[in-house]
Order: structure tokens, then C-alpha cells, then sequence
């Protein structure tokens, strides 16, 4: 149960990090350990104390290979979210870096030409 | 066939910004791209009112995932289609001046494939794939113009966006870790075995604030105008028309409805959002200047109609009014297509304005009746249609939605419906006094002022602003409309489809 807590105390930490930092860089931050958060958390969905890794061997019942592996798809889709998460990170440094041309600065308070 | 209408927009995606590498065929591209986009139109008209199920490597669901089409994604596939067909004819003449075109046509044709995966998928972790697909084009494609406003609108678009998808994928989480499937339609199953599970209720307020801020309801909303009046002409168009009910409302609402079968106060919640969303996007947009600006801010408020009626539709399935829930579903589903229509005539619209008088700057321009005449009669039925004056869709959709607050007893909400179309007609009649009438003031663009590819996209959207109408006639809404309400409320007809059972 601790560990689930200490995703969600992740979590809260880079929604802080993103809601009130000034800095772009610290933004950024805050959606990766966002991100990071639910990864961890996702794992932690599929973990089982002491389990196996999830392959069929030789000679294993359906029913014992059920009851000791832990579950592989919440793996699966860690995997997916890590991929589409570099995307995002990418584009987020590669428009701060645009943004610092434009604006010698990565102070967000200071970044404001649109206004609404 | 429904695996095509991912399949050929991943592939131009890829491949256009691929062949600019070696050859610079500006013209090419963007024909190659009407193709496209025209293929595909035809063939949802065709597969239109279909209903049926593909399994991805064969793979029975639950376990493998599967593209559901059913009333409701088959309405959507034909809004997308057609207003990428149209946007895409107008591209060809809007963006000729601008580089790169082989990078822009490629985002153009992810975010197509992104959203077209959203409408078809029955696979929550493949929707939130396809999600970011359709997302992550988007940014780039606001910042497309790499100026230092478009960069910023285009960061504060990502930011918002990127922590929007981490609250859908810990809802994802969440619903896995309670039970145990993604599937859409064997979620539902295995939710109504365990009504009151605490993680369920976590998940869908998750659900809620995620798709929200895709779908910018008001306390999310403050990216919306920056990345909608930045985004090239017809991004604007695609974002304000599709993007945003497509990731928006339309996910939301088949997770919700068809998905967690409704839970408790989800419906109410989703009702006084929209509530919300309508009458302070109506109110903020009273005060812009630029004319996109009052578009996006229009946009809100007209997404906070399409979200009412739906989560009204919620409210009355609970209280056992089967047939009223399915009117305010209809309405909602009708605003959602006269909403697209007449929001990307408007959008594409301002861009024709844009080119002709160089600025679109409401206290700089005017005159537009006796500078274009064809222009300013093309935006007088766009600006009538929306704030909902009769003969045009818009009021048609509008009718529905308060017939079915008053019938479902639900006074407020028909009260704030018409409220906000009052404020809805004045802001754009502030449009028509300024833009429409008034002086001829700045240098007008003579060649722009004939130019036939600006004008024929609009004339197409002008006269589905008009035609769409005929959707209110019984014999053609039971045709179109019916079958997408039915979708979203009854779930089992859902789970029956995907599951076989």
C-alpha cells in the first residue's frame, strides 16, 4: 500500500512542479515526473510480491503459471507510454529551446505576447 | 475496411514529409493530400451506417484489441472526413507561400490518423495511444508558423495537453488495477458486477479532468484561444471544427456512457460544466477584438452546448425517461455536426478576411459587403447559423437540445440555453456591424479578392450550413441522428456488438 502512495506523492509533486514553478525547464520537469508517476504506478498494478516473470515453460499448468506470474500487460503498456512520453519531451525541450531564442528568457511570467 | 481509415493517413504521414527530403513538389503534395482526404470521405459515406467489429491479428476481444464501428463513429468518421476534405481544399491555395509543406501535409495526415483511431477504437489504452497521436501533431502544428507567438501558444498548448494525457493514462491505471480489462465494451460488463468501487469513481473523475482539458470545458480552457487563433488558417479550422469533440467530447462520452455505464453524478457534473463553459465562454468572447480570437472563445462556448445536452442525456436515462435522454443525445449529436460546419466556415472565413485585408483586427477592418461581396455573404449565413437565427442549422440543433431541458423538466438549464444564445447573436452581431458593414479602412489585396480557391471551400460549408438543416425532418433524423444517440445509451446493444454475446 505504501508504494501506491508513494506513486500518487510523485505524482502530486510534478502537478505542483507544473502548476506553480516560473521556469520552463521546471515545468518540463514536473510533466516528466508526472509521467514517470503513473509509469510507476501502472507496474506496480500488474506487481505481485515475489512473482515470476511471465513466461509459459515446459512441464508449468495454466492454473500454477496463473497463480505465481505477474501480470505482463500493464508492462506492455509502460513500454508504450515511455515511447509516446519521449515524443512529448522532445517537442516540449525543442519549443523551449525556440522560446529562448525568441525571448532570451525561461521565465514564464516574462513570456507573455499573447494575452486573454 | 475500417482498419483503412488509420492505415492510409499513417502512411501519407509518413511518406510526404519523406519524399520532400528528395524532391521539392509543393503542388503535388497537397493534391496528393485532396486525394486522400477525398478517398476517405467516400469511403465513410460509404461504410455510413454500417455496423461491425475488426479484430486487429485476429484476436477475439476481450483480450485482442478491436475498431468498432457503430451509430455513433460512423456520424463521426463522415464529420472528419468531410471537413479534412474541405480544410485540405483550401490549404492548397492558403498555404502556398509557406515552406516546408511536406512537413505540414504529413502532421496534417497523423493528426487525421490519430483521430480517426479515437472514433473507431474499443480499446481504452489504444484510444489514449491514438490520443497522443492526434495530440502531439496538433502542437507541432500550431507552432507551425514558428513565430514567437505561435512557439508560445503552441508550448502552453503542450503543456496543458501533456498534463491532460498523464490524468487520462492514471485513470487508465486506475480502471486496470479494479478491473482488470481495457476493453471498452468488457469494461462495462465487469463495472456493473461492482457498482461502488471507490477506484472506479477516482478513475472517472480522472476521466473527467483529462478529457476536459482536451476538450477545454471552462476551468481548462485558458490554452484554447492562444493555440486556435496561432494555428495556421486551416488547423483552426480542423482544431476548433473536429479536434476538440473528436478527443474531447466524443471520448469522454463513450467512455462514460458506454464504458462505466453512467456512474452516480458523473452526468450532473458533466451538465453544469457544459453550463458553465457556455455562458462564461459566451461572455469572454463578448469582449475580443480579433476575430479568431472570438472564434476560439465562440468555440467554448459552442462545446459547452454539445457537452450539456449529452450529460443531460445522462441525467434523464437515470431518472427513466428513455425517450427525452434520447432527443437530448440527438441534440447534442446535431450541434456536434452543425458545430463543426459552420465553426470551420467561420475559421477558414477569417482566414479569406485575413488575406484580403491583412490584419484581422475588428477595430481596424470593415467594409467587407462592398469589398467581397461573396466573401462577406459566405460569412453573414456562418455568423446567422451559429448564433442560431432559423432558416440556418444552427437554430435547428439549438430547438432540440431546449425541447428536451423543458420536456425533462430541467427549467435552469433551458433558461441558461437560451441566455447564452442571446449573448451568442450579440457578439456576433458586433461582428456583422464592424466587419460586415461599416467603412473599407487598410489596403485591400486585389488578387485575393478573386481568388476562386479560397472562395469554393466556403461556398461548400455555406451550403451544408444551410442544407444540414433538413436533419431536423423525423424521416432523415431517424436515419442519421437516431442511431448515434442509440450508441452512446444503450450499452448492452455496445457490448453485444463487440462481444458476441
Amino acid at each position: 500500500m505504501l508504494t501506491y502512495l508513494l506513486a500518487f506523492i510523485l505524482f502530486a509533486v510534478g502537478l505542483y512542479s507544473v502548476i506553480n514553478k516560473r521556469n520552463l525547464i521546471k515545468i518540463i520537469m514536473g510533466v516528466i515526473i508526472m509521467e514517470h508517476a503513473v509509469n510507476a504506478f501502472l507496474i506496480l498494478v500488474g506487481y505481485r510480491m515475489s512473482g515470476e516473470a511471465p513466461i509459459v515453460e515446459e512441464g508449468v499448468s495454466i492454473s500454477e503459471f496463473l497463480s505465481t506470474a505477474v501480470d505482463p500487460l500493464p508492462q506492455a503498456l509502460v513500454i508504450t507510454s515511455i515511447v509516446i512520453s519521449l515524443g512529448v519531451v522532445a517537442l516540449m525541450v525543442g519549443l523551449a529551446i525556440r522560446l529562448y531564442q525568441h525571448y532570451g528568457t525561461f521565465d514564464i511570467t516574462e513570456i507573455r505576447k499573447l494575452r486573454g | 475496411m475500417l482498419p483503412l481509415f488509420v492505415a492510409i493517413p499513417l502512411g501519407v504521414g509518413f511518406l510526404l514529409p519523406l519524399i520532400e527530403e528528395f524532391r521539392d513538389r509543393t503542388r503535388l503534395f497537397s493534391l496528393f493530400v485532396l486525394l486522400e482526404t477525398g478517398g476517405l470521405l467516400a469511403l465513410s459515406l460509404i461504410k455510413f451506417g454500417d455496423k461491425g467489429i475488426y479484430r486487429m491479428g485476429g484476436w477475439a476481444p476481450p483480450f485482442g484489441i478491436n475498431f468498432v464501428q457503430d451509430g455513433l463513429s460512423s456520424l463521426i468518421l463522415v464529420v472528419i472526413s468531410g471537413i479534412a476534405f474541405v480544410t485540405t481544399l483550401f490549404a492548397i491555395t492558403y498555404m502556398k507561400e509557406y515552406e516546408n509543406l511536406g512537413k505540414f501535409y504529413g502532421l496534417f495526415s497523423l493528426m487525421l490518423a490519430g483521430m480517426y483511431g479515437v472514433a473507431l477504437t474499443g480499446d481504452i489504452f489504444n484510444m489514449y495511444v491514438y490520443l497522443e497521436v492526434a495530440a502531439i501533431s496538433s502542437y507541432a502544428l500550431v507552432g507551425f508558423n514558428r513565430g514567437a507567438e505561435e512557439i508560445e501558444a503552441s508550448f502552453k498548448y503542450l503543456i496543458m495537453g501533456a498534463v491532460g494525457s498523464v490524468f487520462i493514462l492514471l485513470g487508465i491505471a486506475l480502471l486496470y488495477g479494479s478491473v482488470g480489462s481495457l476493453n471498452i465494451a468488457d469494461i462495462s460488463v465487469k463495472v456493473s458486477e461492482l457498482p461502488d468501487d471507490s477506484f472506479i469513481v477516482l478513475s472517472t473523475a480522472l476521466f473527467i479532468v483529462g478529457f476536459g482539458l482536451k476538450a477545454a470545458f471552462i476551468p481548462f480552457h485558458s490554452w484554447l484561444p492562444d493555440a486556435h487563433s496561432s494555428a495556421p488558417t486551416p488547423i483552426s479550422a480542423m482544431l476548433s471544427g473536429v479536434l476538440i469533440k473528436v478527443l474531447g467530447i466524443y471520448a469522454l462520452a463513450r467512455l462514460l456512457f458506454n464504458g462505466l455505464n453512467l456512474p452516480g453524478i458523473a452526468p450532473s457534473i458533466l451538465t453544469w460544466i457544459g453550463a458553465g463553459s457556455m455562458f462564461i465562454g459566451g461572455m469572454l468572447a463578448l469582449g475580443q477584438k480579433d476575430l479568431k480570437r472570438l472564434l476560439a472563445y465562440s468555440s467554448i462556448s459552442q462545446m459547452g452546448y454539445i457537452t450539456l445536452a449529452v450529460g443531460m442525456g445522462g441525467i434523464l436515462i437515470g431518472q427513466g425517461k428513455p425517450g427525452i435522454a434520447t432527443l437530448a443525445l440527438m441534440g447534442g449529436i446535431f450541434h456536434l455536426v452543425n458545430h463543426a460546419t459552420y465553426k470551420s466556415l467561420l475559421f477558414l472565413f477569417s482566414g479569406s478576411v485575413e488575406k484580403i485585408f491583412g490584419s484581422r483586427d475588428l477595430s481596424e477592418i470593415g467594409g467587407l459587403n462592398s469589398v467581397s461581396p461573396v466573401s462577406g455573404a459566405v460569412g453573414t449565413i456562418g455568423t446567422l447559423s451559429i448564433s442560431g437565427v432559423p432558416p440556418f442549422n444552427g437554430f435547428w440543433s439549438k430547438l432540440v437540445i431546449v425541447i428536451a431541458a423543458i420536456w425533462g423538466k430541467l427549467y435552469p438549464l433551458a433558461g441558461i440555453i437560451l441566455f447564452t444564445s442571446a449573448i451568442t447573436l450579440a457578439y456576433y452581431l458586433k461582428v456583422q456591424r464592424q466587419l460586415f458593414m461599416g467603412k473599407s479602412t487598410g489596403n485591400v489585396s486585389e488578387s485575393v479578392k478573386t481568388s476562386a480557391g479560397l472562395y469554393i471551400p466556403l461556398l461548400i460549408l455555406a451550403i451544408c450550413c444551410i442544407g444540414l438543416g433538413l436533419l431536423y425532418l423525423p424521416e432523415i433524423r431517424g436515419i442519421v441522428l437516431k442511431p448515434a444517440a442509440l450508441a452512446l445509451q444503450e450499452g448492452s446493444e455496445y457490448t453485444k456488438l463487440v462481444l458476441g454475446l
